[in-house]
């Protein structure tokens, strides 16, 4: 293992993290949801649910931010290196993963650990070993 | 109306410590996952600034019945760590490995106009869409089972 020092960027990632700290602390403190994305889109699936107000709201939140974002600080460095078919076997994984498991990045990960819970803590252990051995299959075990 | 408001402002805000965090980048993630090659530990960092947020907020609203707005607090309470958690998250680590996008830097890269994150989000729906397919079909055939009597399962 060599740290990248050049691509880490300690403080940035630290700030922004706080930031999905509060984003987390104000929809549990003041709506009393947990700010799980992959929970709070599949929920706009089953429009039997009464509350789908509040879903669309933050999805519409996560997807008008990177335009303020463009407006003031400029365009954000967002690179994605696949290509289509590897974006739609990874998207259909992603969707049915996450149910199956209950959570993401967010509710496992932030919220689930912030909360201590030992499922959460299970879920983020096995998705991001996952992810490292998929990671590593693809760019030095066949790439 | 003002719950709706505070979640578009959680959304708004979490999108914005996405791309501050350099999350919302693919790329950046995959470096994080590539623990063999030039590492960047980054997300390591954006969980920590997250969860030490994150911890006093849970632990305030744990000790509440219901939020400042009056919603009923609903923090989840299943405890099980099965089969279903490790499989579907073990999927989810697969897919996040191959692309680097999870759930949330998606929708922002999809709001930052890129084709390849709407591709990747209408796949993720059809995802959703198939799992609860498969869980719907999977009640129905046990319905039915439970009707004919009781089975073995």
């Amino acid at each position: 293992m060599s740290i990248d020092w050049i691509a880490f960027t300690p403080w940035r990632s630290l700030v922004g993290g706080i930031l999905i700290g509060l984003a987390a602390a104000l929809l549990i403190l003041f709506n009393g949801r947990v700010a799980g994305i992959s929970g709070i889109v599949a929920g706009l699936l089953r429009p039997r649910d009464a509350d789908i107000a509040w879903r669309v709201a933050f999805v519409a939140g996560l997807i008008v931010a990177p335009i303020a974002y463009l407006l003031v600080a400029g365009a954000p460095a967002i690179d994605v290196d696949a290509d289509y078919t590897l974006l739609v076997a990874a998207g259909l994984l992603v969707g049915i993963g996450t149910r199956y498991g209950a959570g993401c990045t967010s509710g496992h990960g932030v919220c689930g650990i912030s909360r201590l819970s030992p499922r959460s803590i299970t879920a983020t252990i096995v998705f991001i070993a996952v992810g490292m051995i998929t990671v590593f299959v693809a760019r030095h075990a066949l790439g | 109306m003002a719950r709706t408001l505070f979640a578009f402002v959680a959304g708004f805000v979490f999108a914005i410590g996405l791309l501050v965090s350099g999350m919302a980048s693919p790329r950046k993630v995959l470096a994080f996952l590539d623990v063999a090659g030039a590492w960047d530990p980054s997300l390591a960092m954006v969980m920590i600034g997250a969860i030490a947020v994150g911890f006093f907020a849970f632990a305030l609203a744990a000790r509440r019945r219901t939020s400042l707005l009056g919603a009923v607090m609903q923090l989840p309470t299943s405890r099980d760590i099965d089969r279903r958690l490790v499989f579907g998250s073990a999927l989810f680590g697969m897919g996040w490995g191959l692309v680097g996008f999870c759930p949330g830097p998606a929708l922002v890269a999809l709001g930052a106009g890129r084709v390849k994150a709407l591709v990747f989000v209408a796949a993720m729906l059809a995802g959703m869409a198939i799992f609860e397919w498969i869980e719907r079909t999977r009640t129905e055939r046990r319905g039915v089972s439970v009707a004919k009597g009781p089975v073995a399962d």
